[in-house]
Formats: C-alpha cells, sequence, structure tokens
C-alpha cells in the first residue's frame, strides 16, 4: 500500500498551463461523447486526439504505466465476460448476421459481435488518456476550485479537497494499526479461513474509524472557529483564472462533441453505427 | 431533532474523511469471495456506517467521491454508471438517519432491524436496478452481463453494509453515553 498515490509534477506546457475548470469541462465533455456514441468512425479519431494531447502533455509513462495495466486487464475481462454472456449482442443490435467461425452453437463468431466489441474496446481506451491526463496536470490544490467553478456546490467541492488531503494521513494510520495489530499476531493473509479473516480486519476498522471519528471533531471545530460556511460563495486561493487557450481548448472540445452528436443525428440516427445494412 | 438533510460544517468534514475512509478501504481492502473478480468490498460497510451517523447527503458524497477518485487513480477514468450506483446505495441508507440515536448510545435490536432494513434496500435498488439499467443505456453493455454482474455486487454489499456497518454502529453505540445516564449520589 503506498501512500503516495499519483505524482503532481509541475511542467510549462500547454496542457499545464491550462486552468483546472477547463481540463475538467473537457474532460466531461469528451468522456460523455465517447459514452454516446457507438461509432467507431468517430471515436477513433477522439482516441487518436486524446493520445495526441497525452503526448502533448509531456507526462512520463512511469508515471502511468500501472493504470495502464488496470484498465487492460479491465478491457480484457470486460471482453471476456461480454463474449460469454451475450454472444449474439450484436446481432441483436445491428439486426443482421454474419457469420464467420463458430466454436460451439451458442458460441458463434459474427462479425456484428466483432464490431460491437471492437467499438466497445476502442470506447474505453480513449477515454483513459483523458481522465489521466487531467489528474496528473492538475494541482491537487486545484481540484475543488475547478470543482467548484463548474457549478458544484463549494460545501461539496470543499469535501473533496478534505478527502484529498486526509486520504495520505488515513493510509499512515491504516499502515500504522495494521502494523501493531499484526505484531499481536492478527492474520490478514489468505492462510486465515474468510470469517476469521473479517473479524481480524474488524480489529483495524474499529482504531481506525474512531480516530477518524475524533479528526472530524477537531477540523470542524476548527473550520468553524474560522468561519468557514459563513457566505454562499468562496473563492479559491488555488483557482487558475481563464486565458486565451482555455477558450481555444473548449472550443476545440466542443467542436468535437457536437460533431460527434451531428454524425450520431444526421448519419447513424442513433447512438450505432450499423455498416451492416447499407 | 435530526433534519434529514442538514448540511453543516460537521457533516462536509465527516464527508470528506469517510470519502477518504472510503477510497483506501475500496482500493486495498477486499475480502475475496472465492470467486474470480468478485470482493466483497469493505468499503460500503464504512460507507453505510457514514451515511447511518451522518445522514444521506454525507453517504452520498461519501461513496461518489469515494469511488470516483479511486477509479480515476486506478483506471484513468471514473465507471459513472457504478459510481453513481455507489452513491444512491449509501443515500439510501443515510435515510435511516433520523431514525437512529447512536451518537446518544442507543442502538438495540430494532435499531439493527432498521439499519439493516434500509441497507437490503438500499442495495437492491442501486445494484439490481440502478447501476445495471444505466450500464445499458448509458454504455450500451449487454444486459444480462450487467444483470447478473449487478446481483452479485447487491449480495457482496449487502453483506459488507450488515456485518460491518452493523457492528461499528454498535461498537461506536457503546462508545456513546446517552441522554440522562448521570445519577445523583
Amino acid at each position: 500500500m503506498k501512500a503516495k498515490l499519483f505524482d503532481y509534477i509541475e511542467k510549462d506546457n500547454f496542457v499545464f498551463n491550462l486552468s483546472g475548470m477547463t481540463k475538467l469541462l473537457c474532460f466531461l465533455i469528451l468522456t460523455f461523447t465517447v459514452m454516446y456514441s457507438y461509432d467507431a468512425r468517430v471515436i477513433l479519431p477522439i482516441l487518436v486526439f486524446s493520445f495526441w494531447v497525452l503526448h502533448l502533455s509531456e507526462i512520463r509513462f512511469s508515471q502511468i504505466k500501472i493504470m495502464l495495466y488496470y484498465v487492460l486487464v479491465f478491457i480484457a475481462i470486460n471482453f471476456v465476460l461480454t463474449f460469454l454472456f451475450s454472444p449474439q449482442y450484436g446481432v441483436e443490435l445491428y439486426g443482421t448476421r454474419h457469420e464467420l467461425f463458430s466454436l460451439t452453437a451458442r458460441y458463434t463468431v459474427t462479425a456484428e459481435q466483432l464490431l460491437y466489441q471492437g467499438t466497445k474496446v476502442l470506447k474505453y481506451l480513449s477515454v483513459i488518456p483523458l481522465g489521466m491526463m487531467f489528474l496528473l496536470t492538475t494541482n491537487p490544490s486545484e481540484f475543488a476550485a475547478s470543482l467548484s467553478s463548474i457549478g458544484v456546490s463549494y460545501k461539496a467541492a470543499f469535501a473533496v479537497s478534505l478527502t484529498l488531503r486526509y486520504f495520505p494521513d488515513m493510509i499512515r494510520d491504516y499502515n500504522d494499526i495494521a502494523l501493531a495489530q499484526q505484531a499481536r499476531g492478527l492474520d490478514l493473509s489468505r492462510k486465515e479461513r474468510i470469517g476469521t479473516r473479517l473479524k481480524n480486519i474488524m480489529n483495524i476498522f474499529v482504531p481506525l474509524i474512531f480516530s477518524s471519528l475524533d479528526r472530524v471533531e477537531v477540523i470542524s471545530n476548527a473550520m468553524d472557529l474560522r468561519g468557514f460556511g459563513k457566505h454562499k460563495k468562496r473563492t479559491w486561493y488555488a483557482f487558475k483564472p481563464l486565458v486565451k487557450n482555455d477558450g481555444l481548448a473548449m472550443a476545440i472540445c466542443v467542436a468535437i462533441a457536437l460533431a460527434a452528436l451531428g454524425v450520431a443525428f444526421f448519419v447513424d440516427h442513433g447512438r450505432y453505427w450499423n455498416p451492416f445494412i447499407a | 431533532m435530526k433534519k434529514l438533510f442538514e448540511f453543516k460544517t460537521k457533516t462536509i468534514v465527516a464527508t470528506g474523511i469517510g470519502a477518504a475512509l472510503f477510497m483506501l478501504l475500496f482500493m486495498y481492502v477486499k475480502v475475496p469471495t472465492g470467486i474470480p473478480e468478485t470482493d466483497v468490498q469493505t468499503a460500503y460497510g464504512i460507507g453505510a456506517f457514514f451515511a447511518a451517523l451522518f445522514g444521506p447527503i454525507a453517504g452520498f458524497l461519501i461513496a461518489f467521491i469515494g469511488h470516483a477518485i479511486s477509479d480515476a487513480v486506478q483506471y484513468g477514468s471514473p465507471w459513472w454508471s457504478w459510481v453513481v450506483a455507489s452513491g444512491i446505495s449509501c443515500f439510501i441508507v443515510g435515510l435511516v438517519y433520523p431514525r437512529l440515536k447512536v451518537d446518544e448510545g442507543v442502538f438495540g435490536g430494532k435499531d439493527i432491524l432498521k439499519f439493516n432494513l434500509y441497507q437490503i434496500v438500499a442495495n437492491a435498488i442501486s445494484w439490481i436496478v440502478v447501476a445495471p439499467v444505466l450500464d445499458i443505456v448509458v454504455y450500451g453493455e449487454p444486459a444480462n452481463l450487467v444483470f447478473t454482474q449487478g446481483a452479485v455486487a447487491a449480495l457482496s454489499n449487502a453483506v459488507s453494509m450488515g456485518v460491518i456497518g452493523t457492528l461499528l454502529l454498535f461498537l461506536y453505540s457503546k462508545t456513546r453515553s446517552g441522554k440522562g445516564t448521570l445519577s445523583k449520589e
């Protein structure tokens, strides 16, 4: 368990210098566009675009290696499960049936299924760089400011910044407690039966939770004493004001989203691209 | 009288700390059930505990923020349908908040029943209805796959909330002194 989840290493380039608000908005707009569209011809350019921006942001491969590994495992599992559970979903979706080869009667591979699952893989791949970029190129202190600037209540935004602030502390507490309990002979590994293991986990949870509740008391008193929540609005020290490049980035993202919607409405007449019915 | 949708400074801080705990457990403390890719997420036990103590809004935000950030950190992008379902499950558990008096040291058999009733309804609604339906509508996933995943999630999260949530609430109530428990000598 590591207390450091990701690195924020400041750089001076186009992506880093954008305001957190712009990056959050662009991330959300593009994510929802990709979520909506099931047209490989739309998603492929977005995929290329998002990897290009990732390249532009000069994030090093070592920073995202673990995430990429998780994502690939997730995509692979989803791919296999989709085929296991619904081998003919593509046929249902596109209304035609082009059999390629068959494994068993139920598991016949069709061109429709391959298009559906292939598009899905592309969809997942194309959002990942965007999320990583937002995470790795935005100063964590700026998260709350960006959330509140897109309309989230500042109290909820403040909760997010408290989460990010106290996460490393929680990990440290958890490790201390877990080591102390293990020194007393508590086994958390697979060697123990599941019931005993749950009980042993409780022995870590109880001190962890109770110390956290004390912490809640201390922090909320400190905030109350400083007059937190007196006004309807607040300003943020970390907020980066918008400049010309922010407008440019947002315009590009909105244009991509509109183009994708345009294709969906006027070319595909729906979310799915159906090349099987000409 | 406790108000259901109160959002005081203490609620905000509890949300922040609760979400940090939720994130930690969500990423690192899972109990494997033996079936591949299905773990009992201990995080939901904590989520339910905080929801019962601080109300539905805190519950919703704890699960939503905790799940969204841990997804983002692990996979680069949150899986929105399940993040929303997580939030809704702890929101519904939070509705029990005005009916409990855990912070006054009261958590008896009836309260345990109440908490678990809410918890089971919450898991059924969010994992058997909300998550799969959003998966189908938003992500275009095949129905029988997501309903199976949802049913497994509902069961394992109900176990997590039922065991860990109930135990924590019970132990917490023991540390609180009730109203009028001081006696004159």
